[in-house]
């Protein structure tokens, strides 16, 4: 509940946008969760094992 | 094009017909797409994964993104801005373009990790990266054609990146018609007409499997799997 109250904060798009800085980069903390999540599914599509429908003979 | 004039028509006639650009047409199409490949009914096992999913999920989200933007075509903006359903059918538009491309980066990642141009898919390759720069455009214009602060800052700001690189002279960013246009119809033309490729290329080659799973070239028989693999409802 906590961690989605931070996100909430952090990822409010009805406002300013919060950014996060690194030299020449400027990227906003909603499209970094964004970026991490994509990694998340990437992985996570790789390593939950697909459910395989029943087998018909022919 | 010949016309029949009732009776049996002689060989020949059916010699020559078998020259016309139709016949030749037809002939290479089903040579290409047989309807066992064109609409397979069994899949290679490999692709009993997630990451095989992200292509269709990309396609269901495009067909939102036409969806929704023909509704918004039909009802105009201020319908959009105003109406309650009008403003939901607009965010339907917004959300459905940010999972096409949340989508479509996975299935990207997903086959730059398989090298997916293996096997005779370099088409197959190249059409996808050119719809997902397409697409980069065609949602890019749709943010100037929002007609809100949002779309003024965005032209702005891009006009002069636009501008130094030449193109402002024929894509001026501050023309809102010009952009609603490109918007509306010439990108999505691309990208859809693009994304039908693409998928029939995915027909024609067979989804490229995973290293070490057979051969990686699909042979000429229709509903073929890469050998070494077993066929999967």
């Amino acid at each position: 509940m906590m961690s989605l109250l931070a996100i909430r904060a952090l990822v409010n798009l009805n406002g300013p946008g919060r950014y996060l800085h690194w030299g020449f980069i400027q990227l906003s903390v909603a499209n970094a969760l964004l970026i991490v999540l994509m990694v998340v599914v990437f992985v996570g599509a790789i390593l939950i094992p697909f459910r395989r429908g029943k087998r018909r003979d022919r | 094009m010949s016309i029949q004039t009732g009776a049996a028509r002689p060989s020949t006639d059916a010699e020559s017909d078998s020259r016309q650009w139709t016949a030749k047409a037809r002939k290479a199409a089903v040579a290409a797409f047989p309807p066992e490949r064109l609409l397979p009914d069994r899949q290679p096992a490999y692709m009993a994964s997630w990451i095989y999913v992200f292509g269709i999920l990309t396609l269901v989200s495009l067909a939102w993104v036409i969806l929704t933007g023909c509704v918004l075509a039909i009802m105009g903006p201020t319908w959009w801005h105003v109406s309650a359903v009008g403003l939901f059918v607009n965010s339907l538009h917004l959300w459905s373009v940010e999972a096409f491309f949340f989508f479509m980066v996975i299935h990207l990642w997903g086959k730059f990790f398989m090298a997916a141009w293996r096997g005779n898919r370099r088409l197959t390759w190249i059409t996808g990266v050119v719809t997902f720069v397409i697409s980069v455009g065609a949602a890019f214009t749709g943010y100037l054609s929002q007609q809100n602060f949002d779309s003024q800052w965005i032209s702005t700001q891009a006009k002069d990146g636009i501008n130094a690189s030449g193109a402002g002279a024929i894509f001026n960013v501050l023309n809102f018609g010009q952009m609603l246009m490109w918007h509306i119809v010439l990108l999505p033309l691309v990208v859809v007409a693009l994304t039908g490729v693409h998928v029939l290329l995915v027909r024609r080659r067979g989804i490229v499997p995973p290293f070490g799973v057979g051969s990686d070239t699909p042979s000429s028989a229709p509903n073929s799997l890469p050998a070494g693999t077993k066929g999967d409802p």
